[in-house]
């Protein structure tokens, strides 16, 4: 409070002074429209600040004064020399009573109502003069300040003067390491090179402020303001930790100021009025900051009542702001820009905290003037959203650094979402068409190849290149493959030549320590030029993403012994080996393959074709329970595919042809092979495996599961097996909660449990999904028998 | 019109700018591309602590590009609170030229016909003051 209570002295007294000028003119000229308005706004502001400073002297005065002042504006009265020496006596009495506030000195009581009462029409002059004299008190020294308030500029040339100085010693530091180390000399350098960068820092803090010294007066005016006006607030805060420039932060003040009070003031509505509409009684103003591109986005959300454009409009035609005939073709926003008219205000009522149609004309003026907007998107009955956006130049912005081919590039940190290699574990890129698409752990994300997009060089094989995921403000999710990353670094970023913001794609310059100016990238802009998909259109297409990640199928792409390009599921194979061609053997009227002790049926060939080396490499293929071998000539690659392809007419060892970066690529039928291989084994010859009649589970689900693992199943129980089928059983299945049968069979039982995790009653039993456990237990009940 | 001339060599042509825009000439040794920019943005140079756009004026005035061996020499002018540098050949002279320039006649190419604002004499040589400003915006698109 105290914090608020200096800035408001501050900020008074440096009003004050430009302003006395000002008031001199404007009794000279009384009818001069521009100095009226620089008058009110002073007023204006001081009744603003007063209100939630708790200031009752300095509110009710400068309430007085802006009453007669807007009455003037509003033409219902002449500024005549009565009225100006009313305003002025208060505007000195103000700067008075500021003065006592400052020094923390009583002012002496009364005599205000005497400078009020003066402002009434027909109230003679001399009075005032008298009583404002006798109120002077003995000028009082002014306390000794413990801030100073500096021009920004004298800033800027420090921090120039700084960046000079990092450029100067990092000249010398080359200079240093060309001649023989001295030790004095690097332990005096070591000691200029930590001072430089200690003042470096605090330089370019005192230019940067968080936004949260902005924010933090909101709370306590946002309770004062509901309380007043029997309104329920409440205030969510974000984004406090957005930096800002100091300069930016003060221009900001007032027009957020001027925007969270009309919020409470007009846009939320009374407790009451809320529950006939259906909402919470206590309304919610959202306060949001945060970095976007290079600008810093400030956003006040109300779900208060909305603005209603007929009524602007029609104020507006009152105001004669506008021609009834203009009115009748604008647009919706048109129309809601009509609230930033000077002289226009939508309260009914003119209240203490606002309502005079002075706030948003000066919101947006002042925004402007430091090259931000405002803008206002509005329901009606559902709330009110003001966006301003002011740029972030000669902000300090994390960044980080990267290279493409010879050149290093800066992006902001905040846009950053990760950084993978192309190449990774759980990175796949592939091309969809003709556009790169990274697959991250799933995710389906477009590469922009900045390279491409700027024509520079990559030096590094796509394969190899670093993918740094964005997301740009606009709200697009893009991979950057860039050659590598360089650092992390805090930059000052300036707005680079407007023929260089013309491309699109940067967002200023910068000067690193190294000296070489860098380009910052824009990650909205380069999405935009790069053609990445917009917000909208990438919304639904995220579901379908979600979509495809379920049904794609990590697939191995080899040549064939005959030369072809073939496609086999990843899932089915369970190694890669060079066997010896002695292995291979034609029996049978197949090619069969002897592998460490089984005899597996070959695919893939007619005849082998053995390397150099007399080996021949084959894929070793398995369903759980079956195992066959299929020869290849070369592993291509590994990539995530459709399940779909373009089915063969007939069956056979192809299941169909499916499309792999443009190229056509046979999908080796899995299914038909094991199926070829299966067919030379007699039906009854495989193990029977008796499931519990009782439970449905095991009818519909692991009964396949079963048959895959190479089992004819039967179910105990069931009377038409008879005796025979329990006797002949290899193994059985049951439940963990069923008793045990009795067991006219030696058949080892596997006990499945529903809970994922052992409990004390299923000891040694497998959890039902644990389909490897199932099929590993199936194995070992068959070895054992 | 300020007297005060820079005298400046870009290919053939000796060229005259008012020195009271110029800020220093300079030497340039790294120039920071940057891609996709238009072509006579030539890059980005460090001036101390401040951040120089490059001007290729061979590109702005439509006659190929500057050459970018050696030591390049760079006019340094403020425009529209940016800084630029303009690439010349040679720094000749500063040296002062009363009188306006007069005014231009048919025969020059188009590049040089929008940056020129006049032909000034000096020691009987014919000198074209350019507009830095002009040079500095490239050729006309419109033109195209």
């Amino acid at each position: 409070m105290d914090e608020l209570l200096s800035e408001f002295i501050a900020e008074t007294r440096e009003t004050l002074e430009p302003l006395a000028s000002e008031i001199v003119a404007w009794e000279i000229a009384p009818d001069d429209r521009a100095r009226l308005d620089s008058i009110f706004r002073f007023v204006h502001t001081v009744k603003g600040s007063c209100g939630f400073l708790d200031l009752p002297r300095l509110e009710r005065l400068s309430h007085a004064a802006e009453g007669a002042l807007a009455e003037v504006r509003d033409g219902t009265r002449r500024a005549d020399r009565q009225l100006v020496s009313g305003v002025l006596a208060i505007i000195d009495r103000i700067g008075e009573l500021v003065e006592a506030l400052a020094a923390s000195e009583p002012y002496p009581e009364g005599g205000d109502e005497a400078l009020i009462l003066a402002l009434e029409p027909g109230h003679l002059p001399q009075q005032i003069v008298e009583t404002a004299e006798a109120a002077l008190p003995a000028a009082a020294p002014r306390a000794p300040a413990r801030s100073i308030r500096l021009p920004v500029e004298l800033l800027d040339r420090m921090m120039a003067g700084v960046s000079d100085m990092v450029l100067a010693r990092n000249e010398l530091s080359r200079r240093l390491r060309e001649h023989v180390g001295n030790g004095n000399v690097d332990t005096a350098f070591e000691r200029l090179s930590t001072c430089v960068a200690e003042m470096r820092e605090a330089i370019t803090r005192t230019r940067m402020q968080r936004i949260d010294g902005l924010f933090s007066a909101l709370p306590r005016m946002v309770r004062d303001l509901s309380s007043e006006l029997n309104k329920q607030v409440v205030l969510v805060i974000d984004g406090g930790d957005v930096e800002l420039d100091r300069e930016m932060i003060e221009m900001i003040r007032d027009p957020l100021t001027h925007i969270v009070r009309n919020a409470i003031d007009h846009g939320i509505e009374l407790p009451a009025e809320r529950l006939g509409a259906a909402k919470p009684t206590a309304g919610t103003l959202r306060v949001d900051a945060r970095q976007s591109g290079n600008q810093i986005l400030i956003e006040v959300a109300d779900d208060g009542r909305g603005i209603d454009d007929e009524r602007l409009v029609h104020k507006a035609i009152a105001a004669g702001i506008v021609t009834r005939e203009r009115a009748a073709v604008m647009t919706r926003g048109e129309r809601l820009e009509l609230i930033f008219s000077a002289g226009l205000s939508t309260a009914d009522q003119v209240t203490a905290i606002s309502g005079r149609g002075v706030g948003m004309d000066v919101v947006r003026a002042n925004v402007e003037r430091i090259g931000g907007t405002v803008e206002i998107d509005t329901q009606l009955g559902r709330g009110c959203r003001l966006t301003l956006r002011v740029p972030m130049t000669l902000t300090i912005i994390p960044a980080l650094t990267f290279s493409v081919g010879d050149e290093l590039f800066a992006i902001p940190r905040g846009a950053i979402d990760e950084i993978v290699r192309a190449s990774g574990g759980s990175v796949v890129v592939e091309r969809v068409g003709s556009a790169p698409v990274a697959r991250i752990r799933g995710e389906r994300v477009p590469v922009v190849e900045l390279g491409t997009l700027l024509g520079v060089a990559s030096h590094i094989a796509p394969a190899r290149q670093i993918l740094v995921v964005v997301r740009a403000s606009s709200g697009e999710r893009y991979a950057l493959s860039v050659d590598s990353v360089q650092d992390h670094e805090e930059l000052v970023v300036k707005p680079a030549a407007p023929a260089i913001m013309a491309t699109g794609v940067y967002a200023g310059t910068t000067l690193p320590d190294n000296g070489r100016p860098m380009l910052l990238i824009n990650p909205a802009g380069v999405a935009h030029v790069a053609g990445v998909r917009a917000p909208d259109a990438a919304i639904p297409a995220r579901s379908d993403v979600v979509e495809d990640e379920v049904e794609t199928v990590p697939t191995l792409l080899f040549r064939a012994v005959d030369g072809a390009t073939r496609a086999i599921r990843l899932g089915l194979v369970e190694r890669i080996e060079d066997v010896p061609s002695s292995a291979v053997a034609n029996v049978g009227g197949r090619l069969r393959l002897s592998h460490d002790g089984r005899i597996l049926p070959l695919f893939g060939c007619d005849a082998i074709v053995p390397d150099k080396y007399d080996r021949v490499r084959v894929l070793l293929l398995g369903d759980g329970t079956a195992e066959i071998a299929y020869a290849i000539a070369a592993v291509i690659d590994i990539h995530a595919l459709s399940p779909d392809c373009l089915p063969n007419a007939e069956p056979g060892p192809i299941a169909g042809v499916m499309l792999v970066d443009d190229v056509q690529v046979e999908l080796v039928d899995c299914f038909w092979l094991f199926a070829q291989a299966g067919a030379s084994n007699r039906s009854t010859q495989r193990p029977l495996c008796l499931l519990d009649n009782d439970d449905p589970w095991m009818r519909d689900v692991l009964r396949p599961i079963v048959e895959q693992a190479g089992y004819r199943v039967a179910y105990s129980g069931d009377a038409s097996n008879g005796d025979a089928s329990d006797r002949e059983a290899a193994v059985m299945i049951l439940s963990a909660d069923r008793p045990s049968p009795d067991m006219r069979s030696s058949a080892p039982v596997i006990r499945l449990r529903a809970a994922a995790e052992e409990g004390a009653g299923s000891k040694g039993s497998i959890y039902r999904y644990d389909r490897r456990g199932l099929i590993a237990a199936l194995a070992a009940a068959q070895g054992g028998r | 019109m300020d007297a005060l001339k820079l005298i400046a060599r870009i290919g053939d042509q000796q060229i005259a700018i008012s020195a009271d825009l110029v800020e220093s000439v300079v030497e340039i040794d790294a120039i920071t591309p940057v891609p996709l920019a238009a072509p006579h943005i030539a890059g980005l140079a460090a001036l101390r602590s401040r951040v120089l756009t490059i001007i290729d004026t061979y590109a702005a005035l439509e006659m190929g590009r500057s050459p970018r061996d050696g030591v390049l020499h760079a006019i340094v002018v403020t425009i529209d609170h940016h800084l630029y540098g303009l690439l010349v050949d040679e720094v000749v002279d500063v040296v002062e030229i009363p009188g306006d320039p007069d005014p231009l006649h048919a025969g020059l190419s188009r590049g040089w016909a929008s940056a020129a604002m006049g032909i000034i004499e000096h020691d009987g040589q014919a000198l074209l003051q350019v507009d830095p400003a002009r040079i500095v915006a490239g050729p006309i698109a419109v033109a195209a």
